[in-house]
């Protein structure tokens, strides 16, 4: 019996110790891989520079820049949406009630559909649907907001990482401790502001959590903004929600499939990986600190 | 003249099917301290959060019969417990600062109700830390966060709190549970300076402190209240048996 036992066990931590081992090893390789595939081509000029020659030479500000931009508008938008929504689900509605329960099913949902759905989606409603209509009524019918742009690709992806938001905020805001609500109330504050007030910036990190996970997530992602608003190539920056912009995600998948010289461009491919990978992990890294920062107190 | 300050008529309470408090009647006084007494569990802090509806808050309970206060009562249909509450000040059994600056927590209930004029607000946070016994300790570190202090800097910061918004009423939770018997005195002190605007509603399971400090007591017994009267009367002659034999140590 003991050994029978000891064995299973000793396994067990052997399969455990092999896998971290695995993981380990294969994000090492793909890191080292990386970086030599750079080449040195990763640098400060790198990051501020246009691509030149066709995107065979020079940087990747553009991509960069559109990368950043759309995050923001994604955050303004699914911020505030994922945090009310979570203030809702956790303050006001009842566990059991229906409203609760679909509201949750529908972020369960959301959480696990394919990207490409979302920009798929975000091409059917807020180009065909919204941006017509948004044409019709204030651009008397002249084409403008009805095809992609820097905002419905943004709004699309906020709709990808608003589940994110939302456990992040939900989980924050339950870690807020009765008894400081029950303070607040019974020093005759209503509940709104006892929210606003107690329970909000008791949730602070969470929310900030939350965000930066959100932003982690659209930066990587493609599909969402492949039909809504990414290009292919831009000389000039957004200046407005009706331009289109360049992201780094998009811009690595062009590069390796559709660059006027695949081979040539393997280094700026690779770079722009590090790039975006780099910005990714400190992101996460971030979130995570928050986390365990707000776990202690 | 005493005045007839609350009033509860055939209280009782439910958690779900639990029974915590049943048909409760007896009068609490303006201006005097009354001390809810009884072992663990017997129903003191459920009786104490009736009385500024605190407990509406907790899912699956209900109330039966009538808590009277200024003759209104406080669970009639059209009693804004928001106000209610404004009026009645409240120090939990467990001490429950917010995770703010110590000033802040106690600008908290004055900013609520309107007060927003910095010089009002200083001059409410420093005498409600004195009030509170613990000015001194904190004078030089009003922008530090409340978590920082000890257990029983908390529990008198929440005192503090409660008094900052100038309630009618104060409910009191074992205020000097983790205190040290100087900060006990002075809270004790407090007390007494306390009920002359006050009405005083205190729970504690030291004797000596009921003794000291109220003027009625009563005594909870499993959720029922089983002898109620003048403290000096309740610690010398009780009627029942029971409140003898909690009181002298016999059980508990
Ligand atoms: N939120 C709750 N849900 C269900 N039952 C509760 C709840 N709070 C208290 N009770 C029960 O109600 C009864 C009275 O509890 P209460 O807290 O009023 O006692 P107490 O006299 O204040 O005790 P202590 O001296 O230990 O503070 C107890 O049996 C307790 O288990
Ligand atoms: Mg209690």
């Amino acid at each position: 019996m003991k050994t029978s036992k000891k064995i299973t066990g000793g396994l067990l931590i052997g399969i455990t110790g092999f896998s971290v081992f695995l993981i380990i090893a294969i994000l090492i390789f793909m890191l080292v891989m990386i970086i030599i595939g750079a080449k040195g081509e990763f640098s400060w000029k790198f990051i501020t520079q246009f691509p030149q020659n066709g995107m065979t030479q020079g940087g990747i500000f553009p991509a960069l820049f559109g990368t950043a931009l759309m995050v923001i508008i994604m955050s303004v938008a699914a911020v505030p949406f994922g945090t009310i929504t979570a203030i809702y689900l956790t303050e006001y509605a009842h566990e059991e009630s229906i409203i609760s329960k679909s509201i949750r099913f529908a972020v369960r949902t959301l959480a696990v559909v394919p990207s490409i759905i979302f920009g798929l989606f975000g091409l059917g409603f807020f180009i065909k649907f919204i941006g017509t209509g948004m044409d019709n009524m204030f651009n008397a019918g002249q084409l403008k907001w009805a095809q992609p742009n820097i905002l419905w690709a943004s709004l699309t992806m906020a709709l990808l990482t608003l589940p994110v938001v939302i456990v992040s905020v939900e989980e924050a805001i339950k870690s807020v401790p009765r008894e400081m609500r029950d303070a607040s109330l019974a020093l005759g504050a209503t509940k709104w502001q006892t929210i606003r007030k107690v329970v909000i910036p008791g949730a602070r990190s969470g929310i900030l959590t939350g965000t930066i996970l959100a932003i982690s997530r659209g930066a990587g992602e493609v599909a969402p903004i492949l039909f809504t608003g990414a290009a292919y190539y831009l000389a000039k920056l957004p200046t407005s929600l009706s331009d289109q912009f360049m992201s780094l995600g998009y811009h690595i998948y062009i590069m390796s499939t559709q660059s006027t010289n695949v081979d040539q461009t393997l280094p700026i491919q690779f770079a722009t990986t590090l790039v975006l990978l780099l910005l990714t992990f400190t992101l996460n890294l971030s979130a995570i600190l928050i986390r365990v920062r707000l776990r202690k107190k | 003249m005493k005045e007839l300050k609350i009033e509860t008529r055939n209280l009782s309470f439910y958690y779900g099917n639990k029974l915590a408090l049943n048909s409760v009647s007896f009068n609490m006084y303006a201006n005097h301290v009354t001390a809810l007494i009884g072992p663990s569990g017997c129903g003191k802090s459920t009786f104490l959060r009736t009385l500024n509806r605190m407990n509406d808050l907790i899912p699956g309970t209900r109330v039966d019969g009538e808590i009277l206060i200024d003759g209104l009562n406080i669970y009639d249909k059209d009693i804004d417990v928001v106000n209610l509450r404004k009026k009645i000040g409240m120090v939990f059994q467990r001490s429950n600062p917010f995770a703010k600056s110590i000033y802040d927590n106690i600008t908290y209930g004055p900013k609520i109700n309107g007060i927003h004029k910095k010089e009002v607000l200083d001059e409410i946070v420093e005498s409600s830390l004195k009030k509170a016994a613990i000015w001194e300790e904190v004078k030089d570190r009003l922008d530090h966060s409340a978590l920082g202090l000890s257990g029983g800097q908390q529990q008198r910061l929440c005192i503090a709190r409660a008094l900052s918004v100038n309630p009618e009423i104060l409910l009191m939770d074992e205020p000097a549970s983790a205190l040290d018997p100087i900060s006990t005195g002075k809270i004790e002190e407090l007390i007494f300076e306390l009920k002359k605007t006050f009405t005083i509603i205190i729970v504690t399971h030291n004797m000596q402190q009921a003794a000291r400090v109220s003027d009625y007591t009563a005594f909870f017994y499993m959720g029922e209240m089983v002898e109620y009267g003048k403290t000096k009367k309740i610690f010398t002659t009780p009627d029942k048996k029971q409140t003898e034999e909690y009181i002298t140590g016999r059980f508990g």
